[in-house]
């Protein structure tokens, strides 16, 4: 009953638009972690789910009319921006040492 | 509970503006991660932020939409090109940029976009969004809600945020410089 006067209310765009194309994103941003062999492009893939997540917050703060989505959402972003100084830096030091970039080169923690 | 993605009474006008983006987003991801080339992955990346830049437009997050801008296409692409011009990555093709394994991570991710897409249908079915996602704000624009309430209810999150890109920062400065000892 109470789901039914809800959806009289809400009239416009499908919630579940937004958190299919969420879960389309962040499934290949998954892909990319995992078949990618450059560390560059791994952290591209990261900005791929992150971009999903942030789809999701929005979504879910349209839908019950709260800014908290939005305010998660910018610090999402703000995390993200951090991550990638932070995980450029390390590869570069990875570089530097190895004079490559191939996560596959990078075993010296293998059993 | 059948969800139908495209009701009677939907709005037109965003809902062809919104698969649009979302047919943009989705071959520009999938692009990022197949091509055999660096420099090429991050420009269809910038494709991807400016689509998901639209998606929350549709959503009503301006400011968000402009932070992204600001943020994603302006700062941390940038960085990632310089990361791929470092690192002395090939210009051109390169065919060792996917592990061998790579059906391993496509099965992954096949398998969880199977799970995830069944649950939400099946939790959210046919729910829909406020037509004026406006309405969230009592009064003026979103930007004005979203900016009370960062430096009201949510100022010391925001503040460890902050502390956070400060620690990032001089981090990220510690690991890269090279005299150190």
């Amino acid at each position: 009953m109470l789901a039914a006067a809800q959806t009289t209310a809400n009239d416009g765009l499908m919630l579940n638009q937004f958190l299919l194309l969420g879960a389309v994103l962040f499934c290949i941003g998954v892909y990319g972690v995992l078949a990618r062999r450059n560390a560059v492009m791994v952290l591209m893939s990261i900005e791929l789910i992150l971009n999903a997540v942030n789809i999701n917050l929005l979504a879910f703060g349209a839908l019950s009319g709260d800014i908290a989505g939005a305010v998660f959402a910018l610090f999402v972003i703000a995390v993200a921006a951090a991550e990638v100084g932070v995980g450029l830096a390390i590869v570069l030091i990875i570089y530097r040492n190895r004079h490559s970039v191939d996560l596959n080169d990078v075993d010296a923690m293998k059993g | 509970m059948t969800a139908t993605l495209l009701a009677t009474d939907t709005p037109i006008a965003q809902s062809i503006f919104f698969y649009l983006l979302a047919a943009v987003i989705v071959a520009a991801a999938v692009a990022v991660v197949t091509t055999k080339n660096v420099v090429r992955a991050a420009l269809y990346l910038i494709s991807v932020f400016a689509g998901v830049v639209g998606v929350y437009l549709l959503l009503a997050a301006e400011f968000v939409a402009v932070t992204q801008i600001l943020v994603y296409i302006g700062a941390i692409m940038v960085l990632m090109l310089f990361g791929i011009m470092l690192t002395r990555a090939r210009i051109g093709r390169d065919s060792e940029l996917t592990n061998d394994n790579w059906w391993v991570g496509l099965a992954t991710a096949v398998l969880l976009v199977v799970v995830m897409g069944y649950a939400l249908v099946d939790a959210f079915g046919d729910d829909r969004l406020p037509r004026d996602t406006q309405i969230i704000s009592v009064e003026g624009s979103n930007t004005k809600t979203l900016s009370d309430a960062i430096f009201s209810q949510y100022l010391i999150p925001f503040e460890v945020v902050s502390v956070l890109l400060t620690a990032a920062l001089v981090g990220a400065i510690v690991l890269a410089r090279k005299d150190r000892g």
